[in-house]
């Protein structure tokens, strides 16, 4: 069954014709070419494919991309404005919060929304904040002062 | 994943009506972060997936000092904790919410559906059993009320007939002097699914200083979510001293029957219960 859809993806209004099984991950990525948004453990444990769905972080994986018909998305390819990074992505640069990058949109996607709700968090509150969201190979710490970064540059 | 319809009716009416035609599985989705799963698991199969999210009554949030709270079946765990009247009446279901998955999950996923799902380890529920809550079902014949205590019947088996609908849970005004917690043991800080889970709410008589009402309700430690009654039995009309927590605590070990796997053993899951029903108690004496 393929239905039409029309919502915002970072700011432009899209409209598709989409199977309905498919998910909002793998419409942004494969219709969209949003390739930004990452496919980790596609259950919603890792949170690769976090994104911003109505001023909320959650996982594209677990969302129909029909159920985004009337809100709006925002993915890491919408978080710089006109070519200058976003505090959080120049903070991840400076501050070496990653390695091989496949979990850093994720990351940055639920850091924006946090920092949004809380922008002067301690460090304990970064660290609940990031727990749905797996790194596996820098370990913590270097996002963690990469969010505290970004918080002390907002 | 596998084909299948999908359906996003605007009324309760439209969606009973969806429901009441069709043929093969249908599966209501709220958040969808169980259901998605499931079905990218290939645990179950629908044909047709009936988003619940545009029908009104689906989306009440409202606390009512008179008639209590009214949660419907398709609100975040994520709003459901940030809304302050729970947070002041029902304090142990703003832990529980805050508990489920991580901060994505909570933002998807609903408390509805952490009942329909029927886990034996979902957090949301303890705390609702131990407020009396009540399932408003809507179906062809009308709506019916079911105690949440009769709605699970197994690991993910509920009393919903396959032409009917979870539209809201109903939990009464708390007590006056009453107060609540939830604990769950889980072997890391976040991201996890309880080993065992414990939720106690006690009202005192500030006069006597008696317990007037004990609810202590365990999760993961039974094929479904369970109360502890003898438990409350031995603390209802007595002062809650440090004797009686240690014994309710023991009283709520031998109700439960749980079973050895990959997250603990029986033995193991029988001691958490003990010391988790001790320090929710102890930590639910009303403020």
């Amino acid at each position: 069954m393929k239905v039409p859809v029309r919502f915002s993806v970072n700011g432009d209004d899209r409209d598709l014709y989409i199977g309905a099984h498919k998910t909002l991950m793998e419409v942004l990525r494969d219709d969209l070419e949003l390739t930004g948004t990452k496919e980790g453990c596609g259950n919603g444990n890792c949170g690769a494919c976090t994104i911003n769905l109505d001023g909320k972080a959650v996982n594209a994986c677990l969302i129909l991309g029909v159920e985004a018909d009337g809100h709006e998305v925002q993915t890491i390819e919408g978080v710089s404005e006109d070519g200058t990074l976003h505090p959080l992505q120049q903070a991840f640069i400076e501050e070496s919060a990653l390695q091989c990058g496949f979990c850093t949109p994720g990351f940055i996607m639920s850091a924006k929304v946090f920092l949004e709700q809380n922008p002067s968090p301690s460090e304990q509150e970064i660290r609940t904040a990031i727990a749905g969201n797996l790194c596996r190979c820098t370990g913590y710490d270097k996002i963690v002062r990469a969010i505290q970064a970004a918080a002390k540059l907002a | 994943m596998q084909p299948f319809d999908y359906a996003a009716p605007p009324t309760l009416e439209e969606a009973l009506q969806i429901l009441s035609q069709a043929s093969g599985l249908v599966r209501p989705i709220a958040g969808g972060t169980d259901l998605i799963a499931q079905i990218k698991e290939r645990r179950i199969a629908p044909s047709l997936v009936l988003n619940v999210k545009e029908i009104a009554e689906a989306n009440v949030l409202d606390y009512d000092p008179g008639q209590g709270l009214r949660i419907g079946a398709a609100v975040s765990c994520s709003d459901v904790a940030s809304y302050a009247p729970v947070a002041a009446h029902y304090p142990s279901l703003a832990q529980a919410c805050l508990l489920v998955g991580s901060t994505q999950i909570q933002n998807r996923g609903s408390v509805g559906g952490n009942v329909c799902n029927a886990a034996p380890s979902a957090d949301t529920v303890p705390p609702l059993l131990t407020y009396d809550a009540v399932a408003v079902i809507a179906g062809p014949g009308g709506s019916r009320r079911v105690p949440l205590e009769d709605f699970f019947q197994g690991p993910g088996k509920t009393a919903l007939q396959p032409q009917e609908l979870l539209i809201e849970v109903l939990l009464p005004p708390p007590l006056p002097n009453s107060n609540s917690r939830y604990l769950r043991f889980i072997p890391r800080e976040e991201m996890d699914i309880a080993v065992a889970g414990v939720g106690s709410m006690v009202a005192v008589d500030p006069q006597t200083n008696t317990c007037t009402r004990a609810r202590i309700a365990l999760a993961s430690v039974a094929p479904t979510p369970i109360r502890a009654k003898e438990a409350e039995r031995r603390l209802e009309g007595s002062p809650l001293t440090e004797e009686a927590i240690r014994e309710a605590g023991e009283l709520a070990a031998s109700a439960c029957s749980p079973i050895s796997d990959i997250r603990g053993s029986a033995a193991y899951r029988k001691e958490l219960v003990k010391v988790l029903t001790r320090r929710t108690l102890s930590q639910s004496l009303p403020r």
